[in-house]
């Protein structure tokens, strides 16, 4: 059953909130009049395209550009030497740090040595695209090759070849010298824990029962639909730099590009235009943003830097790549008493900008999953690899946790000869239980599990599927059934707790609303949507909350010079932040006007009820005025009280108490074909609790594509590198990014547990799909395969990979 | 990808086509049809020709043709128009099958017939489906025109029985009325590309198969037929009894170290692969034929 949207028009101001109203955003992409990156013209347009490494792990000895400098149409052909040479900074920074992490240079063009396929060499820029990447293959770089590691768990092997030169790290040698100190390996770039380790072995001790499972969570490519763009002009006149590039974050990317291009931050203006998605790729600072800025400085003419797909696979920062043992224990009721999970984390050749927080406060944070377990210990240990850089991408460290989790807690119940819904349920933290404090430092605030297992329970007739289950095995089908009882963390909070954990960050987030003198409204909020439809969502939170007609609100997000400031989209924190911060300035504005209409209606504002836009004194209605009415006199101030300024606008800065905590069970229902390995869904049924919703259809939405790319990772995506650091899944001919005939129906359905800490009960529904998903899939298909004895097969199930797990053979992929 | 600078010629005519392939002869050219090959090749940098001969505006080599004993299809008709054609269906079945198996809707509008058979990708579905057809290519060169066997026409990957100066115009595919014939796909799920699809013709004389031609596209290099398979079914009743037994033959001949072995499949996963869409191919093909009751597709 598919949630019906509503038109606009049709809903009445108190009714806005929580209507699946029709998104607004939509009519113009739909028909070509949205203006992408590469839409942007200037008749001066030079165009960028840049020289990347071919190879996943070379030492360079010289870069010979004169053919390509001699071409004609050719403007500038720049490598790190001439960015030296301007006295650029050109090192992208580290957006949070671990104790004892390393910090290698990353530099924006590679000096030396080029440590991932696709590390950019040199640039040029053109008078035109094509000619740009012709100039490419004039350009002769003298490569030396080096050994190559790709794989994380390798990569902190003693013998391992090594990426980062340490001994010119100054702030390493301590850790080199200190003969005291066992060596740290080379490529290891943080050694992090959380949790009680003499706990957890003590439960390990006293268990019953234990179990325990080696898995990978295996590398993903994000595949946004717009590949990252940017198009910089520099103002010699005023040294402004103009930049409108694809991105989640264009404060946070000012912030950062100031101080990799040295150009101060009122200077420097981002404007990220309609942005065809993200999944956390375009959150980080890469090197190619600020290259095409630092070209437009040098060459003082506007330049267009567009990513081919092949780069976007090159370059894009990865997700996931995860080497895991996990191992849970019980008591011999089938209680949980423990878990314990080492992880290795791939981070690729250099730390992306949020990098090192993905696989630890991300991830360790999360493993206690909807369940009551009292000891925790996870020791995550990161290494630099000859891949991509790994960083956010959708879920961000919560799929890899629950994915352990969810698979463990099913190795459990299976040990147990327990049903996994029962299992499950035993386990769950009691709905009395909250605010619930894990053993891996979060305090769920809130949550109620069971309704949610119910209802999906429900939803497969659970019950008869199991029975069904067994005839059809009788008949050789394997008909199998996959839970994911999950938990999420989003929007990340508060500031101080962030700034604890190593952030170097704020999370807080900003709204300003404007209600201009004739009562329309124009909302600016720092959040920077990319196809989620925060204009729609965000208009009907202030709609809500001003009772201004919801087609009276324009948003306006993703501008420097617009928006007060802001810290942008991702971790499923838009709605739980930026639209906490929108409501926060609307009631700033309700109060604002409540003081200037109880002056012109000459009463107390105590005596004034507010509703649906309009000021009534109490127990006498006539005497009433709108919102729209008491802007115009703001603005017109002939008559507002003493000590009240003009105006009708109010800014917020909403920092949170704490993250929010969505859950939810997804079930899977899947036959498996042992003789071809073929995964078929029969059923798919989610039930989210995301807390209130603001709209219906963009939270179903949310839902089906996150399930879809969680499904991807479960049975399709995987990034592939050979032993040389070659990527040989490179492009969608060899990456299956899942199709609609791929993806099943899904049914969902919700239960409502309203976060309790900020104004809208929200909590944040953007990831939950991909968190819940892959687990329900593996444990569907290893449910079904359970006549074979067969416990775990690694992502992505593969036919191939299931067909052999049946014929019980070792070999191939 | 940006594709390397070339040179763009038109042909209005065959003939225009062929003087342009004699006039380029010392570059490297590459005739233009659907493009569906092509363009992505060269935006690759995979192929870099100095020209370009687009022939997709010569109107005579487009379109389906019931002629007498044969259906003859124009090198340049979309796979669209085949699957769409009843004629087709009806006459030659598997080929139409194997049209319906390719790409997406787009693919299926733009890709051309004798673009697919002239560029003999491995794992692409017609060649089989040609093979499994008994088919004949007919070739125009400097010399005139000529036939190829389906049988005589893939080489190897990418290689055909075709000369460098000859130009693909159309296909002929016997009339098999009353016949059945089905066209298996396992689509790689990144490319949709065959990693192997299976086509099979059977006549049939009452309940017993009198001839069968098998063959299958991804397994090797080029597509082959399968002969063990054709050998089991010949003068068998067509049963599922027969069906499984002649598919686990599917292999017998394909000799292990050559079928492909790539990211998608290992060469022992693919000859499974081989015996599983072999029967699913013939499992259709009896669903069509008139032994069984006509299900619906
Ligand atoms: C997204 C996508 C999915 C696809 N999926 C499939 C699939 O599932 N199955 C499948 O079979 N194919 C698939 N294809 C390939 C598609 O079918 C191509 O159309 C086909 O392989 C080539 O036909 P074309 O007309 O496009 O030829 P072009 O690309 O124009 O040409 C290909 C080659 O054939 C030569 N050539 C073309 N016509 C002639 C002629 N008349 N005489 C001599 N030489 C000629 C050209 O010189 C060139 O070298 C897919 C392609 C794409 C882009």
């Amino acid at each position: 059953m598919s949630i019906e949207t509503i038109e606009a028009e049709e809903i009445d101001v108190e009714e806005v909130l929580g209507s699946a109203i029709e998104r607004r955003e939509d009519p113009e992409l739909v028909t070509g009049e949205g203006v992408y990156t590469d839409d942007v013209q200037d008749p001066e347009l030079a165009h960028m395209a840049v020289l990347r490494s071919q190879y996943g792990h070379a030492e360079i000895d010289g870069i010979d550009t004169s053919e390509a400098e001699a071409m004609d149409g050719v403007i500038g052909v720049y490598t790190a030497e001439d960015i030296d040479e301007a006295g650029t900074p050109g090192d992208l920074p580290v957006g949070w740090l671990l104790p004892d992490l390393k910090t290698p240079s990353h530099p924006i063009l590679a000096g030396d040595r080029a440590r991932y396929q696709g590390d950019g060499v040199a640039v040029v820029v053109a008078e035109e695209r094509y000619l740009a990447h012709d100039a490419l293959d004039r350009i002769d770089v003298d490569y030396e090759r080096l050994d190559a590691v790709v794989d994380p768990k390798a990569a902190v092997e003693a013998d391992a070849p090594q990426l980062h030169d340490w001994s010119e790290d100054p702030t390493d040698t301590d850790v080199r010298d200190d003969e005291d100190i066992e060596r740290v390996p080379p490529n290891q770039a943080f050694d992090w824990e959380i949790g009680d380790s003499e706990a957890t072995d003590e439960a390990f001790e006293n268990a019953a029962h234990t179990v325990e499972v080696d898995l990978e969570n295996q590398r993903l490519i994000p595949n946004a639909m717009e590949p990252r763009a940017t198009v910089a002009e520099y103002k010699p006149g005023t040294g402004e730099v103009e930049v409108q590039m694809t991105s989640q974050n264009p404060h946070l990317h000012r912030q950062l590009m100031s101080a990799v291009l040295d150009v101060p931050e009122h200077k420097l203006h981002i404007v990220a235009p309609e942005v065809g998605g993200g999944f956390g790729s375009k959150i980080h600072h890469y090197p190619d943003e600020a290259l095409t800025c630092w070209c437009a400085m040098q060459l003082e003419r506007p330049v267009k830097w567009q990513a081919t797909r092949s780069e976007t696979y090159l370059t894009d920062a990865h997700g996931r790549d995860h080497v895991t043992h996990a191992e849970l224990a019980m008591d011999d009721a089938g209680t949980i008493t423990g878990m314990r999970v080492t992880t290795y984390a791939g981070m690729g050749a250099y730390l992306s900008t949020f990098a090192p927080s993905i696989p630890t406060y991300l991830y360790g944070t999360l493993l206690s999953g909807q369940y009551d377990i009292p000891a925790i210990h996870c020791n995550v240990i990161g290494s630099f690899t000859n891949g991509a850089p790994v960083d956010a991408y959708r879920g961000a460290g919560r799929p890899e946790a629950l994915y352990v989790v969810e698979r463990l807690v099913t190795l459990g119940a299976r040990e147990m000869g327990m049903d996994p819904a029962a299992f499950r349920r035993q386990n769950f933290i009691p709905e009395d239980d909250f605010p619930h404090e894990t053993p891996v430092a979060v305090v769920y605030d809130s949550g109620d599990y069971e309704p949610a297992l119910d209802a999906a329970l429900e939803m497969v007739e659970y019950e008869e599927l199991r029975e069904r289950q067994a005839e059809l095995r009788e008949e050789d089908r394997y008909l199998g059934i996959g839970f994911s009882s999950y938990i999420e963390a989003c929007g990340l909070a508060p500031s101080e707790l962030a700034g604890q954990l190593g952030a170097q960050a704020g999370l807080w987030e900003s709204g300003l609303v404007r209600v201009h003198p004739s009562g329309t409204v124009t909302a600016f909020c720092g959040t920077s949507g990319h196809g989620q439809g925060h204009e729609t969502t965000y208009a009907q939170i202030v709609s809500d909350e001003l009772g201004v007609p919801y087609e009276d609100i324009e948003i306006v997000e993703g501008d420097t010079d617009e928006i007060p400031q802001g810290m942008g989209t991702y971790g499923s924190r838009s709605a739980a932040v930026g639209g906490s911060a929108l409501a926060t300035s609307s009631q700033k504005v309700v109060d604002k006007a409540r003081t200037i209409a109880a002056h012109l209606l000459e009463t107390g504002e105590e005596d004034l009820e507010f509703e649906n836009g309009e000021f009534n004194v109490a127990g006498a209605p006539e005497r009433s005025m709108t919102i729209q009415e008491v802007a115009q006199q703001a603005y017109l101030a002939h008559n507002i009280p003493e000590g009240v300024e003009p105006g009708l606008e109010e800014t917020s800065f909403y920092d949170p108490e704490n993250f929010t905590f969505p859950f939810g069970t997804h079930v899977a229902v899947v036959e498996v074909d042992p003789e071809s390995g073929e995964i078929e869904f029969h059923q798919y049924a989610a039930v989210d609790d995301v807390g209130n919703q603001i709209n219906p259809k963009i939270v179903e939405g949310q839902i089906h594509g996150g399930i879809a790319q969680g499904i991807g990772q479960a049975l399709y995506e995987g990034a592939v590198y050979d032993d040389n650091g070659t990527l040989l899944t490179g492009s969608m001919q060899d990456y299956a990014v899942p199709k609609a005939e791929h993806v099943p129906n899904m049914e969902t359905d919700a239960t409502v547990t309203p976060a309790p800490h900020n104004p809208l009960g929200v909590k944040g529904v953007g990831e939950a799909g991909t968190i819940a998903s892959p687990q329900a899939v593996v444990n569907a298909v290893t449910d079904a395969l359970q006549p074979f004895d067969i416990d775990h097969i690694d992502m992505p199930l593969t036919e191939e990979k299931v067909w052999r797990a049946v014929n019980g053979s070792e070999e191939g992929s | 990808m940006y594709p390397a600078p070339f040179e763009y010629e038109r042909a209005e005519s065959v003939e225009d086509a062929l003087s342009l392939m004699d006039e380029h002869s010392d570059s490297i050219t590459e005739l233009l049809a659907g493009g569906h090959s092509l363009l992505p090749t060269m935006k690759a940098g995979l192929a870099t020709p100095d020209v370009v001969i687009d022939i997709g505006e010569i109107d005579a080599l487009r379109g389906i043709e019931n002629a007498e004993g044969s259906i003859t299809v124009g090198a340049l008709t979309p796979y669209s128009a085949v699957d769409d054609s009843e004629t087709v269906w009806t006459e030659t079945a598997v080929f139409a099958d194997a049209a319906h198996h390719i790409g997406d809707v787009q693919v299926r509008n733009r890709g051309t017939v004798g673009g697919n058979i002239a560029h003999a990708d491995p794992a692409s579905d017609l060649p089989a489906a040609l093979l499994a057809a008994d088919g004949t290519v007919i070739a125009h060169g400097p010399d005139g025109e000529r036939s190829i066997a389906a049988d005589e026409f893939f080489e190897a990957s990418y290689m055909t029985a075709l000369a460098e100066d000859e130009l693909l115009t159309r296909i002929e595919l016997p009339k098999r009325g009353g016949h059945a014939g089905a066209y298996a796909k396992k689509p790689s799920p990144s490319s949709g590309y065959a990693i192997v699809g299976v086509a099979v013709v059977l006549e049939t004389d009452g309940n017993t198969v009198t001839d069968a031609r098998v063959a299958v596209n991804g397994a090797m290099d080029h597509a082959v037929r399968l002969e063990p398979v054709e050998e089991a079914l010949s003068g068998e009743s067509f049963t599922d009894e027969t069906i499984t037994t002649a598919a686990e033959r599917a292999t017998d001949d394909l000799d292990t170290a050559m079928v492909m072995d790539d990211l998608q499949a290992s060469n022992e996963f693919r000859a499974q692969l081989v015996e599983v869409y072999t029967e699913r191919a013939l499992d259709t093909a009896l669903d069509r034929s008139s032994v069984a009751p006509p299900a619906a597709d």
